[in-house]
């Protein structure tokens, strides 16, 4: 279980516990916060679960597989700490990771 | 007017497998896809890649899926109407009319929504300026190159249609390509090409670049660049061509009267019809409990979905269960028979 604090656009910020094994991604479709759609249902394939990273987790993470990079460059703004979120698989080190949800993703 | 039985929205394998369950018991149909191509996210998004949760087949890339299922429906001689997304719906007596953006129009008993994640657009440039000049100096695709000849073109992107579209350019214009990083996700020989023809001047390769704005009257006439680093640069520039992949959207299925739940459409799980009478919904479109985004999944929604348009096709018929390998009828259908 780890806490994952998820700031949107509109400057809402919400902290879920999420279970281990579940995504990122997958913490945010389940409860309803807005912004991440994951159209591709965490295939790699579309960058739908993009978010911002804050800056002083990025070294705590799994690195980024060649697709990741890929998929990136068609996210909406992306930036040197944007993940996709649906790679970021929730264990104990990961709590209090906290991510941000670029303003206009749909 | 086209008419049929009954229109399916989108080439997908759910699509596809529909058309060959509804072409068994009797009914036709057409399909309408946005997309130039039949196999939708299989032959969009992964083509190469595998997949392993085939029934019966232990392995097959989305490209081999998508060809089996045009072969499996080919003996139905069944009418696809590519580069066309549905735009207008219209209940008239107990018949569906439908137009789409390339004023094809249908009259159909009933309509299959095999949609996946929405229709495939072009993703767009984030900067609002941008809106102001598309369609007249800045494009998400291209189609008369003859108009870039001897002017100043700035390419932004780094997969196969921008490094493509790069390189072709670069013979008669003067091209910049703008990249967000170093790395490519285009082919490597392409890749190769581009810096050969930045280090002979040919071409001028920025990368670590993003767009920071677009400026000029009614056609572009500059842009500004900004590195990661955040210094920025500015470019005289004609045309800006954007090649960022593409973004599945719901499109005006939204405006038809569904019960949408987070992109999805509301379905029972008997025949997979939506709130709306005649109108089904099958494959990652549709939501129920216990909804995987499976294609088997989509197969089996598929064979339910055509049966429940049976009644409004036939509502003076009754469709009696049949298997393929016993049924004359079927048979028949599929050019099989002894």
């Amino acid at each position: 279980m780890a806490k994952i604090t998820y700031h949107t656009y509109n400057n809402k910020t919400q902290t879920i516990d999420v279970q281990n094994g579940l995504t990122v991604m997958e913490g945010a479709v389940q409860n309803d916060i807005p912004g991440i759609d994951a159209d591709c249902g965490g295939g790699m394939a579309c960058a739908t679960c993009h978010v911002y990273v804050k800056e002083d987790w990025l070294g705590k993470l799994p690195t980024k597989e060649d697709g990741e990079e890929d998929m990136l460059d068609m996210a909406y703004e992306p930036k040197q700490n944007s993940r996709l979120s649906c790679q970021l698989i929730i264990s104990d080190e990961l709590d209090g990771l906290e991510v941000t949800i670029p303003e206009k993703q749909a | 007017m086209n008419k049929t039985d009954v229109l399916i929205i989108g080439a997908g394998p759910t699509g596809l497998f529909c058309a060959h369950q509804l072409g068994i018991i009797g009914l036709q149909c057409e399909i309408v896809d946005n997309l130039d191509k039949a196999g939708g996210q299989c032959i969009e998004l992964y083509p190469d890649k595998p997949i392993y949760d085939i029934p019966a087949i232990p392995e097959c890339t989305g490209e081999e899926l998508t060809n089996n299922l045009l072969q499996q429906i080919k003996p139905f001689n069944i009418k696809f109407h590519l580069n066309e997304r549905v735009e207008e719906l219209k209940k008239i007596e107990n018949r569906w009319h439908i137009k789409t953006s390339g004023n094809q129009e249908f009259d159909v008993s009933a309509i299959i929504i095999a949609g996946g994640v929405g229709s495939f657009e072009p993703r767009k440039f984030s900067v609002k300026e941008c809106e102001k000049f598309e369609g007249s100096s800045l494009f998400y695709s291209i189609k008369d190159k003859t108009i870039f000849k001897d002017k100043t073109i700035s390419i932004f992107g780094g997969g196969d249609s921008a490094l493509d579209w790069a390189i072709e350019l670069s013979n008669t214009s003067k091209v910049n390509l703008i990249h967000r990083r170093d790395g490519f996700s285009g082919a490597e020989s392409s890749v190769q090409k581009v810096k050969a023809l930045n280090d002979q001047g040919k071409l001028n390769l920025y990368t670590k670049y993003q767009m920071e704005s677009v400026s000029g009257d009614n056609q572009i006439s500059s842009l500004k660049i900004k590195h990661d680093e955040g210094k920025t640069k500015q470019l005289q520039s004609d045309y800006v061509l954007g090649f960022f992949g593409l973004i599945m959207q719901l499109g005006p299925i939204l405006n038809w009267g569904l019960n949408i739940n987070k992109k999805t459409v509301e379905v029972n799980t008997e025949n997979f019809e939506t709130n709306v009478d005649g109108i089904f919904a099958i494959g990652d479109i549709c939501s129920y409990p216990g909804k995987l985004k499976l294609i088997l999944s989509g197969f089996h929604e598929g064979a339910l979905a055509a049966r429940g348009c049976f009644r409004y096709a036939r509502p003076d018929e009754k469709l009696r269960f049949e298997f393929s390998t016993t049924s004359k009828a079927a048979q028949e259908r599929l050019g099989v028979k002894k």
